[in-house]
């Protein structure tokens, strides 16, 4: 009989895995559907733009991709906790997972790891897709990855939240379409927001979106619209804002304990 | 004999509806006990309680000594519920949900007890099946397997054999039987009340969340003057 570290661990791992797997058993939805989305954003975007814009004096499409990645790891981060928790609570389900001894951060880490696993592995395929259509650098490969892992883990976060507080499918939906895809859209995926107007630059800097796509770009061009490193403390500091406040939740049992 | 599971002034509403009343139970190791009363009487939100699902406005459960609440790992760790409501995840085989569900108990390698507990339930040609291509009665099956993948000492079954067919009724208490002579309390609720009349040594009735009787099964028999359970069931009720 394994000791309680050890059960505690094993308990993580289990769910951890079973939500990569539940994931993974319907790839061709969450990740290849994903992928051909992005892929067509490119092809429309860089067929109309390309030529005509340069952004920090890269060629559109070159810019493009990046964002693309970083927008489809977010909101696929998204889809992955918020998906699985209201199916599993509209199944009733979730009682499996809410009648052993996991303890509520292990409950936490493992909804979140594997929302962000599924983000990185949408956004690897999204890159291994798009590369092939404009030369893409790549200056700084630990700021690619600390960003994805941070901004995945944000958004996957705000997704265990909307999980647990939507009682229907369109609950959620709401939540999606009026927050994450306005805020992910609206944060220099397909444009430097010095192209913008002074208003929407300045309200630009209130949407931690922005820093997340901004960072992971630098990654790439080692140029980028702010400094890397206050896009880095505005994520990691936006991620453990976001990490406790869901972690008082699901202590308390918000919405899961009646 | 120690105490599996004490329930102390256990109170809750939902909104303004008063779903249990103040009930206060103690269930020793090893007994039989049954949980009886009409539909809405709280027995599913009493077993809720006690699983850490629902949480008492005030009161306190406990199961072999260990609190629902601020210690609810080892209590959990000692509890296998039968859920009333047939809920499965369709994304997994038999053998898979019941893996899945060793690991949330901390345990690996639990393919020998799993295999146990299929041939039991006569589940063994179901095993890698998907959930989702099981028919009711098999679902409901899995459901007690998976209650059992921790041998817990304590086990609820919450309306096992609502939509279960008289073969497997029959292995079902054979199994369960089985379990309560290896020394394992088992709690039960139906609205089979000679199952109940059959299998438990000690009954409570719930009327409205409240406790309106609580002895043996043959005391309540005797004090009652009735030929079966069923009749003190309808006579309590009505008093
Ligand atoms: N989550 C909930 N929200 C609101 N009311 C609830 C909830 N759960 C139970 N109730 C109410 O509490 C009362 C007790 O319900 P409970 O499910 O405990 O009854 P029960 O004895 O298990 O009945 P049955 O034999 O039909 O299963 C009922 O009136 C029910 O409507
Ligand atoms: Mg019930």
């Amino acid at each position: 009989m394994a000791r309680a570290p050890a059960r505690q661990l094993i308990g993580f791992w289990t769910l951890f895995s079973k939500e990569v797997l539940r994931f993974w058993k319907v790839g061709f939805q969450t990740i290849a559907a994903p992928v051909l989305t992005a892929l067509l954003y490119l092809l429309i975007f860089s067929h109309v733009l390309e030529g005509r814009v340069q952004v920090h004096g890269v060629v559109y499409t070159a810019f493009l991709i990046p964002g693309l990645v970083m927008m489809q790891v977010l909101q696929n981060a998204f889809a992955n906790s918020s998906s699985s928790l209201i199916q599993s609570k509209v199944t009733g389900s979730i009682v499996f997972v809410l009648l052993p001894p996991i303890s509520h951060t292990a409950f936490f880490l493992a909804y979140v790891l594997a929302a962000v696993v599924r983000g990185l592995a949408v956004g690897v395929c999204v890159l291994a897709v798009t590369a092939w259509f404009a030369p893409l650098r790549v200056e700084a490969p630990g700021w690619i990855l600390a960003f994805a892992l941070f901004g995945g883990g944000i958004l996957a976060t705000l997704g265990v939240i909307a999980g647990i507080w939507a009682e229907k499918f369109d609950q959620l939906a709401a939540f999606q379409n009026f927050l994450v895809m306005p805020l992910t859209m609206l944060s220099g995926v397909f444009y430097s927001i010095h192209s913008l107007p002074p208003f929407w630059q300045g309200l630009s800097h209130y949407n931690p979106v922005f820093y997340m796509i901004d960072g992971f770009r630098y990654g790439f061009f080692g140029v980028s619209d702010v400094s890397p490193l206050v896009s880095l403390a505005v994520v990691v500091g936006c991620f453990a804002a976001v990490s406790l406040f869901t972690l008082g939740l699901l202590k308390r049992g918000w919405k899961l304990r009646h | 004999m120690a105490v599996a599971v004490s329930i102390v002034d256990v109170v809750k509403h939902f909104g303004a509806l008063r779903a249990l009343a103040g009930v206060s139970l103690a269930i020793e190791e090893g007994e039989f006990f049954g949980l009886l009363g009409p539909n809405g009487a709280g027995k599913t939100t009493l077993i809720s309680c006690l699983a850490g699902l629902v949480r008492p406005d005030s009161g306190t459960l406990s199961v072999l000594g260990h609190d629902v609440v601020t210690d609810y790992r080892e209590a959990r760790r000692r509890l296998g519920i039968v859920p009333q409501e047939l809920v499965f995840d369709p994304f997994f085989t038999v053998r898979e949900t019941l893996r899945i569900q060793s690991g949330y108990f901390g345990l690996r390698r639990n393919d020998d007890w799993i295999d146990e507990i299929l041939a039991n339930l006569d589940l063994t040609d179901k095993a890698d099946t998907n959930m989702r291509r099981l028919s009711g009665g098999m679902k409901r099956r899995v459901l007690v397997a998976q209650a059992l993948v921790h041998k817990p000492p304590v086990i609820v079954l919450d309306e096992p054999t609502a939509g279960v067919d008289v073969e497997l009724r029959q292995g079902l208490w054979h199994f369960v039987r089985r379990l309560n002579g290896e020394g394992h309390t088992i709690i039960l609720t139906t609205h089979y009340l000679e199952e109940a009349e059959a299998l438990c040594g000690r009954i409570a009735l719930l009327k409205q969340g409240k406790l309106v009787a609580l002895d043996t099964t043959a005391n309540l028999m005797a004090r009652h003057a009735g030929d079966s359970l069923e009749d003190v069931f309808v006579r309590v009720m009505r008093g």
